[in-house]
């Protein structure tokens, strides 16, 4: 038996062979100069010699080692695993977009002024905002942007003693991240035993310290808080703000309103719920949205428009109390793109449908697998729904084994143990471009698990048994970190 | 334009036909879908909503390749703009591999089994980004190079425990704005020193050092390594990738953390993002580094396979006591990079190196005879250098563009009169010989 799984995965440094080119450059066509010092050069470097055609089907083979939504669901709860359009990308990858470079002068680039322009407009009308920057590169940059023009304006009001921020605890880790370096102090606050925010905790901490709170909405319990507007009022009169964490955007898209409800400041992410490729980890983009006491403190540069008698000219600009740059440029530019694409091709009808049909199969697969797995809050969920697996703990399979097993039948896994709050959680989010046959099959797997964890627990413990790997060692590979190949010893 | 009707439209993006959504809702048990948006607050459901209609495919591409025709491109002009993002080769084998969906449209790697290829390529990236910057380690990627060198000031004060940060006056000045965004609101303190000849106090958490620096220049780590060592502080390079196929990188002159960046590395210029942030450090201070890390492991069968590794740095696990927000790798660029950097390969990073490094000094020795230009600074320079004019930059500017050139960052606000120019491989010697004869146009 030969090895082929072991030879497609041999890494560069171990398949190079002196000698061999992956690409032809051009010879040099000016005089050669003079080299710097000879201090100044390098005597080595060690790079893999390789030719094109086995890179490329190196690559190839290591990308189906891959889940991905092109080729699997994915019910990645609070990460919005929807279908990534393909014009999306023909469109940001085309010379007229990615051929740009970012310092030329805004007279050579109104093409993509005029999009950004547009986009910044389509989403304060999205959110019911007044004012919008495009420029955080990600959710987690969006968040600090956010945070930081709370700290701003705080202090520019006399309010510099304000850093307590509140925090429910079953946000993203990114909200308390976030919220320390902008140099807040986080105070968790706790879920009632419904899954909305709990008042009475709430209320004991708008005290004189009181910053303000940061809030997903939905929560990553997949609900809506029923005291939303009232938990609003109780921060604003306390003296402090309240931030919306719009990574759950997709549940809302045309439904509701964030400024509406009494946020003053919220950040999207464009990689969730408008579309944008996840790359495996990234680019994504986080747009920040405000109300218009904050508007002065965006994060630079935000596009602005003069409107001349014959022409549109559109500008880049700092507003006048910015919080200032969060990166070299104007933003993950290609992503935003993706982003307006998105938008134009759904229209205001397609828009709602989004939010429509993620909400619907969210609560198809609540009402479906809710006899066969418990489910803490048995109310209208929202995109996504939190079930936890603490059935068959007796016999030695959890949230976690389930998830792997899940990987067997083809199917990505939920996003588990998450949120803190909810033991064993399994937090699965389907969304809108999944059809009901995907739906179906997915709740019959999912009955099937709960069967086998009765009949068959060590299958499912021991799960997965049909991927590329079985089940890694985690503790070994922190325990004795081996982060990069290295050239071996010689003997 | 007609109006389309509403009531017959399905969005192309979402499979389930009105009939399946209402055996779903008889399911759930439920009379229609708004029932199940009930707790949204009456008085604010069903806003207005003012965005335009739908859009066919035909049309909005018909649209936007229109308004993207109203840009000027790199594509249909000669580039010498630099300054942080520059117009370099990028193998046609990256954007077949890129835009495969196992790699487009996958998520971040939380499920090793399943995201093997993801996790194979993130270590490849930081083997390759170690060895070019002669570092212990590298993550997975930040966000882009500004970011990365704010990051990596941050992570000097806490592994010094001190909150002093020294930057030398050559970075790029909206590095500098960037560090200052994230820097500041930690109550850390931030200090200009000038290159010449800085004095590092002994207070201080760490020098930032730009390797060539915003002007071009190659800085001499040597003597900025002495002085840190002195003050008990870290070296910070931030380093331009490209040119370590020829200069000596920094982890060769003790750095402590090296960051960079990538861009350069066959990512899309893409009017300035997305690209990916390096970051390296030494194995000491591996626990205090932020981002993405992927390690080495077996399986329950003893197989080889990665997976994330030293999460407890991070904010999923550690909260407000992580090392950072961050939870992005920039995964797609980095897989970018790593596929540019096996395809220019061994010898050929030296070749592509020098290719920017004498084409650069040709057109500036050009330049510099023509007259009314000279060459300010000096020091030896990479693949970017400052030229002083003899009249405003942009209106040079204009004149290229007419002749479908690109002219170098108008830099008058800190140098009278004055563009940085940069040259990469990407310019042959006719755009070269164009950009030098509009330029004499100006000599008086």
């Amino acid at each position: 038996m030969n090895n082929i799984h072991a030879f497609q995965r041999k890494l560069l440094m171990e398949r190079s062979v002196p000698g061999r080119i992956g690409s032809i450059l051009p010879d040099l066509d000016v005089p050669k100069q003079n080299l710097p010092r000879p201090e100044l050069l390098r005597d080595n470097l060690d790079f893999p010699e390789l030719s094109e055609p086995e890179i490329v089907r190196y690559f190839t083979n290591l990308s189906r080692l891959n889940f991905s939504i092109d080729t699997n669901f994915y019910p990645l709860g609070s990460c919005t695993m929807k279908y990534n359009p393909k014009i999306n990308d023909e469109i940001a990858f085309s010379p007229g977009y990615a051929g740009l470079h970012p310092n030329q002068p805004i007279d050579e680039v109104q093409g993509a002024l005029t999009i950004l322009y547009r986009l910044q407009g389509y989403l304060r009308e999205i959110t019911g905002m007044s004012g919008v920057s495009l420029a955080p590169l990600a959710g987690a940059q969006g968040e600090l942007a956010g945070v930081l023009m709370m700290r701003r304006y705080l202090m520019d009001n006399g309010q510099e003693q304000r850093l307590k921020m509140l925090i429910p605890d079953s946000a993203h880790g990114t909200n308390p991240a976030s919220a320390k370096m902008a140099g807040f102090n986080v105070v968790s606050v706790p879920t009632d035993d419904s899954g909305n925010t709990n008042l009475e905790a709430l209320r004991a901490e708008a005290t004189n310290d009181l910053a303000g709170i940061m809030i997903t909405l939905p929560s990553t319990l997949g609900l809506f808080d029923k005291n939303i507007v009232e938990i609003c009022n109780i921060i604003h009169q306390a003296g402090g703000l309240v931030y919306a964490d719009g990574a759950n955007m997709n549940a809302l898209l045309g439904q509701v309103k964030i400024g509406d409800l009494g946020f003053d400041v919220m950040h999207l992410n464009l990689h969730k719920t408008f579309s944008t490729p996840h790359g495996g980890g990234g680019p994504g983009a986080g747009p920040v949205a405000v109300k218009s006491i904050l508007e002065p403190y965006l994060p630079a540069p935000i596009i602005g428009l003069n409107q001349e008698p014959n022409e549109k000219h559109y500008y880049l600009e700092s507003p006048n109390k910015s919080i200032g740059k969060l990166a070299a440029f104007h933003g993950n530019f290609g992503v935003l793109v993706r982003a307006y694409v998105y938008i134009r091709s759904l229209g205001d009808y397609g828009l709602k449908q989004i939010s429509e049909n993620a909400v619907l199969n969210a609560n198809y697969i609540k009402e479906k697998l809710k006899g066969y797995y418990n489910l803490p809050f048995d109310r209208n969920c929202m995109h996504e729904v939190v079930f936890s697996a603490t059935k068959h703990k007796d016999k030695g399979v959890n949230g976690l084994s389930i998830s792997k097993r899940l990987l067997d039948y083809g199917f990505h896994a939920p996003t588990m143990y998450f949120p803190l709050t909810v033991d064993e959680a399994l937090l699965i989010e389907p969304t809108e471009t999944e059809s009901k046959e995907t739906l179906d099959l997915f709740i019959e797997t999912m009955k099937s698990i709960d069967q086998e964890a009765q009949s068959q627990p060590d299958l499912v413990h021991d799960a997965p048994h049909n991927t590329p790997i079985r089940r890694l060692d985690e503790a070994k590979a922190a325990r004795e970190p081996d982060l990069r190949w290295s050239r071996p010893e010689e003997p | 334009m007609p109006v389309p009707d509403t009531s017959f439209f399905q969005s192309h993006y979402i499979p389930n036909t009105p009939s399946q959504q209402q055996e779903m809702l008889d399911a759930i048990g439920v009379n229609s879908i708004d029932d199940l948006f009930s707790d949204i607050p009456a008085k604010h459901r069903h806003p207005t909503l003012d965005i335009p209609h739908p859009m066919s495919e035909i049309d909005l591409k018909f649209q936007l390749m229109a308004l993207g025709l109203k840009n000027s491109n790199l594509e249909q002009n000669a580039c010498f703009l630099g300054a942080g993002a520059y117009n370099h080769f990028s193998p046609s084998i990256v954007k077949p591999i890129l835009t495969r969906g196992e790699f487009l449209t996958s998520y971040t790697p939380y499920q090793a089994e399943a995201s093997q290829g993801t996790l194979q390529v993130a270590y490849e990236f930081q083997s390759l980004i170690s060895n070019l910057m002669d570092m212990d380690v590298a993550n997975d990627g930040m966000y882009d190079g500004a970011t990365s060198f704010a990051e990596a000031a941050l992570m000097a004060c806490r592994v010094t425990k001190r909150d002093e940060i020294y930057v030398l006056d050559t970075i790029n000045p909206v590095y500098r704005e960037v560090i200052e965004t994230y820097a500041l609101p930690q109550k850390l303190k931030i200090y200009t020193l000038p290159a010449k000849n800085p004095i590092l106090p002994a207070t201080a958490a760490c020098l930032l050092v730009q390797y060539p620096n915003f002007h071009g220049n190659i800085e001499d780590l040597a003597l900025y390594k002495r002085q840190t060592e002195d003050a008990g502080a870290l070296l910070v390079v931030s380093a331009d990738p490209i040119a370590m196929g020829m200069l000596k990188p920094p982890g060769e002159f003790g750095a402590d953390i090296v960051t960079g960046e990538g861009q350069g590395l066959g990512v899309p210029i893409s009017y300035g993002g997305p690209y990916v942030g390096l970051f390296c450090t030494r194995k000491k201070f591996v626990r205090q580094m932020p981002g993405r890390i992927v390690g080495r492991t077996n399986d329950s069968e003893g197989k080889t396979g990665y997976v994330l590794t030293l999460q407890t740095r991070e904010q999923h696990i550690r909260r407000e006591r992580a090392t950072s927000n961050i939870c992005t790798s920039q995964a797609l660029l980095a897989l970018a990079a790593t596929i540019t950097m096996a395809a220019v390969g061994k010898t050929g990073f030296r070749q592509l190196s020098e290719l920017n490094y004498h084409k650069a000094h040709y057109a500036a020795s050009l330049i510099e005879k023509l007259p009314g230009f000279s060459l300010p600074l000096e020091g030896e320079f990479f693949n970017e250098f400052v030229v002083k004019c003899p009249t405003n930059p942009s209106t040079i500017n204009k004149r290229l563009l007419a002749n479908e050139i690109i002219g170098g960052l108008d830099i008058s606000s800190s140098m009278p009169d004055c563009m940085l120019i940069a040259v990469t491989e990407m310019n042959t010697e006719p755009q070269i010989t164009a950009l030098v004869t509009t330029l004499a146009e100006f000599g008086s």
